[in-house]
């Protein structure tokens, strides 16, 4: 009898194939961000000259100064709201509307992005309320709140409920034992939960321009409307400086899970 | 003893604050979208004539069905819905067939491998979706790195119009969306019970036919998963279809986002954003019903 043989060369063909698929566009874009000349099919030699001309340009730089101040309000209300969230979800098995609830919950993450976003400048429009940095803030809470529920939620759930129902027996209040035990125990989804909802802000396109008014523009929506005229270095350098952000915030987090993850795998 | 179970009236509380925020964000803006698309066009802000009047002794109200009827008659917005549900349809399916294999091929790995490797597929969900689609283009233009290899090589004499084409917007898909595909079916694989292949491979059953009669049936609860997960946001697509597709791919949401900033009749904007949601009733259904039964 065969026991699990390991891959066959199909198997690792196909993870070849489509992992190369997956990375070989992100490769050519980082790469070319780093050619001399201002075609961006023809490599003219090492520079980090678009570097220096994105850095400096004020539009560019404008737009990540708003899209940054949005993603980090958002993700923070989006981490509490999702913490309540996956309380709910994990703590409280019954509850009148607890099938509304999780519809809410639930119905954001597949919504397409372009509904969201009309429904929410529909709302902002009918209650008169000025649009910009802070709409858009609210709109990302919104979506962003029930990835954060998702990932905490997992987190709440591996969690040991005696540890928690011991500190309560011995006269803890629920809401200290909650704080003083659960809580530290699922700081490693908090940070994923937060981080997630960082990128998933920093990186929305849709939603911000449906839900900000004139003078506020996020860094897609700059780059976006750059691109809608083409290719250039300039934004080959954005992009790059960005998928670092991404994958230092990513090692961040792998890091900081990396600890408990081996712990609760316990292998 | 306390278990957590029976919680405190108090700790019920705790539900008011997501439960508002969700209630007034979503669930307000999206019966908004419904009664804007039962009133009239009027010039101001905002561009709608309100559903309830009130007189100080009359309450009238008015549902105007004239956008719904607009919209179903007039053959350009049915001509984009179809389209949309073409184009959701085959890069669904082109999605699957190249995400399978790799779904399949990373459960087959030893277990040290598999935790990296799926790591390696969800880390481009992360990056930015922007810079995805713009990484194709700077491929996919006619003056572009795969055009330039093909002349290169001389395969070709002139270059190809990729960009701006249904190909392109399929290959921009199939990129964005592969992780979605990937994750739901492979944490199906991943879960299988092998003696069930080790039984059939002992009664004589060949390795692909032992794949294709009992691997591949017991993985369709992930495949319509990672199918719901990727056909639901792909009809509503605005960025891709926006930047690598041309005048043969109008889908459904950059209709929305044109008449929404363009021609700024919003009640029209409503009742094509209202049919679309229509549309994905039945995926939606679908899809929450197989994450229920696999949570459990």
């Amino acid at each position: 009898m065969s026991q699990s043989q390991g891959p066959s060369w199909f198997n690792r063909l196909s993870i070849v194939l489509v992992m190369s698929f997956l990375y070989l566009p992100i490769l050519i874009l980082i790469v070319f961000s780093f050619n001399k000349s201002k075609l961006v099919t023809v490599w003219g030699g090492f520079s980090t000259q678009w570097y220096g001309a994105a850095l400096s340009n004020a539009a560019l730089l404008d737009g990540a100064r708003v899209s940054f101040f949005v993603a980090a309000v958002s993700a923070t209300v989006a981490t509490a709201l999702g913490l309540l969230a996956a309380l709910v979800m994990v703590r409280i098995r019954r509850f009148r509307g607890r099938q509304v609830f999780i519809g809410l919950l639930a119905a954001p993450m597949v919504m397409p992005e372009v509904v969201l976003g009309v429904s929410m400048l529909l709302m902002f429009v009918a209650l008169g309320i000025d649009r910009g940095p802070l709409t858009i803030t609210l709109a990302h809470a919104t979506f962003t709140m029930c990835f954060a529920a998702v990932v905490l939620q997992s987190r709440l759930a591996e969690l040991d409920p005696s540890l928690e129902e011991a500190a309560r027996d011995l006269g803890c209040p629920p809401a200290t034992a909650f704080m003083k035990v659960a809580l530290p125990n699922i700081v490693p989804g908090f940070a994923s939960a937060w981080l997630l909802s960082f990128t998933l802000s920093l990186d929305d396109l849709v939603i911000s321009s449906f839900t900000t008014g004139p003078g506020a523009s996020t860094l897609p929506m700059k780059i976006y409307s750059q691109i809608k005229f083409g290719v250039t270095p300039e934004i080959n350098a954005v992009s790059t400086m960005i998928l670092g952000v991404v994958a230092l915030g990513l090692l961040i987090a792998a890091w900081t899970t990396r600890g408990s993850e081996a712990a609760l795998q316990g292998h | 003893m306390v278990t957590l179970k029976t919680m405190g009236q108090s700790q019920r509380l705790l539900i008011i604050p997501p439960f508002l925020w969700l209630g007034v964000m979503f669930l307000l803006p999206t019966l908004l979208v419904l009664a804007i698309a039962l009133s009239s066009t009027r010039v101001g802000m905002p561009p709608y004539e309100p559903l309830f009047t009130w007189d100080g002794a009359m309450l009238s109200i008015n549902l105007n069905f004239e956008n719904f009827q607009f919209v179903l008659r007039d053959g350009l917005y049915a001509h984009v819905y179809l389209t949309s549900l073409k184009v959701a349809a085959i890069s669904t399916l082109l999605t699957l067939m190249i995400a399978y294999p790799l779904a399949y091929g990373i459960s087959c790995c030893k277990r040290p491998w598999r935790s990296g490797l799926v790591f390696l597929v969800i880390v481009p969900f992360w990056s930015s979706l922007l810079i995805r689609v713009y990484a194709w283009m700077a491929i996919l233009s006619n003056d572009g790195l795969l055009n330039s290899l093909l002349l290169g090589l001389g395969l070709i004499d002139r270059p190809l119009q990729i960009l701006n084409t249904q190909t392109a917007v399929y290959i921009g898909i199939v990129y964005t969306y592969l992780p979605f595909m990937v994750l739901p079916i492979y944490s199906n694989l991943a879960d299988r019970d092998r003696s069930l292949i080790e039984a059939a491979r002992d009664l004589g059953c060949g390795r692909f036919s032992s794949f294709w009669r009992v691997t591949f049936p017991l993985s369709l609860s992930g495949i319509v998963a990672g199918c719901a997960l990727v056909f639901i946001p792909v009809v509503g697509e605005f960025v891709v279809p926006d930047l690598l597709g041309g005048a043969d791919t109008q889908m459904i949401g950059r209709t929305i986002w044109v008449e929404f900033f363009n021609n700024r009749d919003w009640p029209v904007a409503a009742s094509v954003t209202v049919l679309l949601v229509l549309l994905l009733v039945i995926p939606i259904t679908l899809l929450q019903s197989r994450l229920s039964k696999m949570r459990v």
